[in-house]
């Protein structure tokens, strides 16, 4: 038994590839030991900038000797057979062995591999790990490179220590080969550092300023930017994200605390916040009334002879100038109306096809005020001319704006964010500043969904008119690809529509959405939305046969009826009632389908009929009237019970009822009223789509 | 990213930047004197001194109007084919919708770039560069220097990169790329690409917060002496006054004259008739007159003279693709 170490030493990984490199390594890894039939009983994976370690406790000095048989052709088959069977096994023929097989003889080759030493393994394992490893991007470097067919990988591969025990497991790939040595910190150590074995190796480079563990680097990354913050006054605003990340640009994090002049923090703080994130990597802080503070915390890579005084001062340098100019673009934005920059959208091509983003906008304006001008749709109670037509109609026309901004020219990720702050400078009234700010909400699954009517109503607009207008041009998902992101509309469509309570038909939705001269597409936009609402209602536990129930007796697409009836079916579907009077619909069904009853009145009957047929009218009679009545005042729960009433006649007509009577106005009769039974159960949902 | 995201990033792009702009911001590494500070002439001596020891040519900057140091032949062209390179220069970039009349301290339309290209890129690049920062006076136990992952497309030039962006302090001084394609090949070897923002590490070096107050020669000329008028009747120019019909026309004749080179396999010629084209494009960005629409069809010819020089060289040189 023996530990061994590997490492990779490489110039600089990007900091985001660390974490999926370490797991591809330890993974490759245990492929190629398990593949040898060997088996470590411990592997720690380690990443730094400059370098992928990975320690494997107690190998196997070699791999097991194994042998294995394999069974050939009977004896006495012809030469040719036989001889193929040795070469393939790698055998002679005297090496044969003849053993009986239901009576036959059967030649048997029997392959002894004997046990290989480890180092051997590894030795040819190493290599082939290298080449293996799946970078997102990789790159040539080097003379080798005069060849297209030189080894790839993230950055140029400096060094490979590779030590089983105390010895050396050599190797080469692409001319680097194995050795006892590698590098310490790029610039607290000159030369080289020889590793003796996996167990000094921490340790080794640890003297040498690395420390190779990840996680490590990153407790003293979260715990140094605490306490830098913490012996400023002031609070870290914790961000695990830079943690990861810093830690990966750093082989000995240092944190230090920096400032800039309070005369910044006049701009927004998202922008402060993502000025010092994303371009500079820092953190930042609140003052203790949770303010943000005037200051950041940067992660040196080195103990600096001066303390970090003049890094601190090169970083509140730079993030200085950052600064000033998001202060520019800030004040700058200020100084033309939002109205004017909208102008601009007219240069921006939203898709080529579709317009430019101006025409996009006219779209949704016009869509959000018919939006706010329908009644009874819930929380709209507005018509032309009312504040909220006019807030609507205002916020749909400067929702798109601030793409035009300096500001979200610099950081696209603050795009409605701006148009809210430069709408609320510029006086806009609360509700379309939050509107233009809020419309691409909800973003994601966990996003919230806004409330507000004005931003609700272009919000919707916004994502319908982008739905249609994508599914008009022919460009919908398909399987993974979805690049104009319309799942992610729909479904926030969806969320918008349930949790504000909307009462709005999807079919008048869609045809108001529709985009002048598209492809009629409003078929298929009311089935991806109907996908979309299973998926989403799948989390809630409701069944996608539940849905499909429903939506074949709603016609107009009222979601918020659909929803509440499917939650009454499916929770009536699980009772004890609800299961048999399925059962008897299914029975009822089958034979309807069979003879090919579509729909059947009798007025009234030529014979008497039996007690149990009678028993199903008069059941049918009292009930029909109350489901119906429920499901005007979509009562679903009410409508379910009523259809409960149907259960027990149905069960007893098909106990004493023969339905194919051999007197024909009988077999007529019965059947129509089997169909009337449907017909009733169809009033409330279409039970043939039920599942089980 | 958001559909409406791409289009608005993609109409603050620029086509021939090759390599993203230098912001300059202003930068000072202590707030005490340092002991000897270099001039901005004497940074660009000090390197040409260290690269030409390493074994550089150390050219002169190319006579053309380009928007980034890679499109000089010594980069763009001898990345191409089989044969060692080594080559350092200084090159003046001009991006005309950079220009601010010479108001911001951190921006211009006419910079510098010092350009080493090293080919086939040598094991000890990093090292190679690190000290040339220790030669131009910056001490790595001081100031905190980084590589941070930068990769590098130049649809323009049908080309891309693996590499970095060196940070010191925070600030990025140089871009460090292995060039993989150039005009739509491989590069066989890979060559190492170092692009040093020049104001911005001289800002860095002599601790002041404008361009225009650098120190240029140590003896009293400052860096505003010599360029703020360039910059503020150049931004005029460039957003004012260049008559638009002339940069029209002069564009098409460009690309006329790229494809007849072409035609004659003249790679060299017609590389520079390319060069000319991108910036005149440019010209037209900062007059404003190129439609969003009309962009990418010009950035498309552009691109085409580009990849069409690069093919028309490495034909004339005989190497296969």
């Amino acid at each position: 038994m023996a530990d061994f170490l590997l490492e990779l030493l490489s110039e600089e990984i990007p900091a985001r590839m660390q974490a999926k490199a370490r797991a591809d390594f330890e993974r490759l890894f245990v492929a190629q030991l398990s593949d040898a039939g060997l088996k470590a009983a411990d592997i720690t994976v380690y990443s730094t900038p400059r370098r992928l370690a990975l320690i494997a406790k107690d190998l196997p000095d070699q791999t097991e000797a194994v042998s294995e048989e394999a069974k050939g052709p009977p004896q006495g088959a012809p030469d040719q057979a036989v001889d193929g069977f040795c070469r393939k096994n790698g055998v002679t023929r005297d090496q044969l062995e003849v053993r009986d097989v239901k009576g036959r003889a059967t030649y048997f080759a029997v392959i002894n591999k004997p046990g290989r030493a480890t180092s051997d393994v590894l030795s040819e394992a190493i290599p082939a790990i290298i080449k293996a490893f799946p970078w997102p991007k990789s790159m040539r470097w080097g003379d080798a490179s005069l060849s297209t067919e030189s080894l790839r990988w993230v950055r140029p591969l400096s060094g490979i220590v590779a030590i089983l025990g105390d010895d050396l497991v050599e190797c080469e790939i692409d001319g680097v080969t194995s050795g006892y040595e590698t590098v310490g910190h790029r610039f607290h150590h000159d030369g080289v550092v020889t590793i003796g074995n996996a167990g000094d190796y921490a340790e080794k480079l640890r003297a040498c300023h690395v420390l190779v563990d990840q996680a490590e680097r990153e407790a003293i990354v979260r715990e140094g930017a605490a306490k830098a913050s913490s012996d400023g006054g002031l609070e870290l605003v914790a961000d695990e994200g830079l943690v990861i990340e810093n830690a990966g640009l750093t082989e000995w994090p240092v944190p230090l605390l920096g400032g800039f002049d309070p005369a910044f923090l006049d701009v927004p703080e998202e922008v402060i916040q993502l000025t010092a994130r994303v371009n500079q990597k820092y953190f930042i802080c609140r003052d203790q009334s949770g303010k943000l503070a005037p200051n950041f915390i940067c992660t040196a890579n080195i103990d600096a002879t001066d303390g970090g005084k003049a890094i601190v001062a090169g970083n509140e340098k730079v993030l200085a100038a950052r600064l000033s100019d998001a202060k520019f673009f800030w004040e700058l934005d200020q100084k033309t109306p939002l109205e004017e920059h909208a102008k601009k959208l007219s240069n921006i091509v939203f898709h080529e096809k579709l317009g430019t983003v101006a025409d996009k906008v006219e779209r949704v304006a016009k869509l959000a005020e018919w939006l706010v001008s329908l009644e009874g749709n819930g929380f709209y109670q507005s018509s032309p001319g009312d504040t909220l037509h006019g807030e609507v109609s205002e916020a749909a026309r400067l929702c798109k704006a601030d793409l035009v901004t300096e500001m979200v020219g610099e950081f696209p990720d603050l795009q409605g964010l701006m148009g809210g702050y430069y709408a609320e400078k510029q006086g806009k009234s609360e509700a379309v500043a939050n509107a233009i700010r809020d419309h691409y909400k909800p973003v994601g699954q966990g996003d919230e969904v806004p409330t507000d009517p004005v931003t609700v109503a272009v919000s919707l607009a916004d994502k319908l008119d982008t739905l249609v207008g994508f599914f008009q041009i022919d460009e919908k998902p398909t399987g993974s690809k979805d690049p104009f992101a319309l799942r992610r509309a729909a479904l926030g469509v969806l969320r918008l529509i349930l949790e504000n309570n909307i009462r709005i038909s999807m079919r008048d939705l869609i045809t108001a959405a529709a985009h002048d001269g598209g492809l009629d597409a409003g078929r298929d936009v009311a089935s991806f939305f109907i996908d979309r609402l299973k998926v989403q209602q799948r989390d809630a536990g409701i069944r996608h046969d539940m849905i499909d129930a429903v939506v074949s007796v709603e016609h107009d697409g009222d979601n918020i009826r659909m929803v509440h009836r499917v939650n009454a079916l499916q929770a009536f579907v699980e009772t004890e009632d609800g299961a048999n009077l399925l059962a008897g619909y299914k029975r009822a069904a089958n034979i309807l389908k069979k003879e090919k009853v579509e729909q059947s009145d009798i007025e009234s009957l030529s014979y008497t009929p039996e007690k149990a047929e009678k028993a199903l009218i008069d059941a049918l009679d009292a009930a029909q009237p109350d489901v119906t009545a429920a499901i005007e005042a979509e009562a679903f729960e009410k409508a379910m019970t009523a259809l409960a009433d149907l259960r027990a006649p149905i069960d007893q007509f098909f106990e004493d009822v023969t339905v194919n009577d051999s007197d024909e106005d009988k077999r007529t009769a019965r059947l129509a009223l089997l169909a009337r039974f449907r017909g009733a159960v169809h009033q409330v949902a279409d039970f043939s789509k039920i599942e089980g | 990213m958001t559909l409406l995201r791409a289009f608005a990033k993609a109409s603050a792009t620029h086509i021939a930047l090759a390599k993203k702009a230098f912001t300059l911001p202003d930068t000072n590494l202590s707030q005490k004197p340092p002991k000897k500070v270099l001039s901005f002439q004497q940074i660009i001596l000090k390197l040409h001194d260290y690269w030409s020891e390493q074994g550089c040519a150390i050219l002169q900057p190319y006579d053309m109007e380009m928007g980034a140091g890679t499109f000089h032949t010594a980069t763009t062209l001898r990345a191409l084919g089989p044969d060692p390179w080594n080559a350092a220069f200084v090159q003046p970039c001009r991006r005309p919708t950079d220009g601010r009349y010479g108001e911001n301290p951190n921006r211009l339309q006419h910079y510098y770039q010092y350009q080493v290209i090293l080919k086939p890129s040598p094991p000890d690049i990093q090292q190679l560069y690190l000290d040339s920062l220790t030669a131009i006076g910056i001490d790595p136990m001081l100031h905190d220097i980084r590589f941070v992952e930068d990769d590098w497309e130049s649809p323009t030039l049908g080309a891309w990169g693996l590499g970095w962006e060196v940070w010191c302090d925070g600030m990025e001084v140089t871009q460090f790329t292995y060039f993989q394609q150039m005009g739509g090949f491989d590069c066989k070897p890979v060559a190492g690409e170092l692009t040093y923002g020049l104001e911005r590490l001289a800002m860095y070096i002599q601790g002041v917060d404008s361009i225009y107050d650098l120190d240029y020669n140590g003896a009293g000329v400052s860096y505003g002496d010599i360029f703020l008028d360039n910059e503020k009747q150049m931004s005029e120019w460039n957003f004012e006054v260049a008559n638009t019909e002339t940069l029209f026309d002069l564009f098409n004749k460009a690309v006329g004259e790229c494809e007849n080179c072409l035609e004659a396999k003249l790679p060299i010629p017609a590389y520079e008739q390319a060069i000319k084209a991108s910036h005149v494009f440019n010209l037209l960005q900062a007059r404003g007159v190129i439609s969003v629409q009309e962009r990418a069809s010009y950035m498309g010819r552009v691109r085409d003279l580009a990849k069409g020089s690069c093919e028309a060289y490495m034909a004339k040189n005989g190497w296969a693709a």
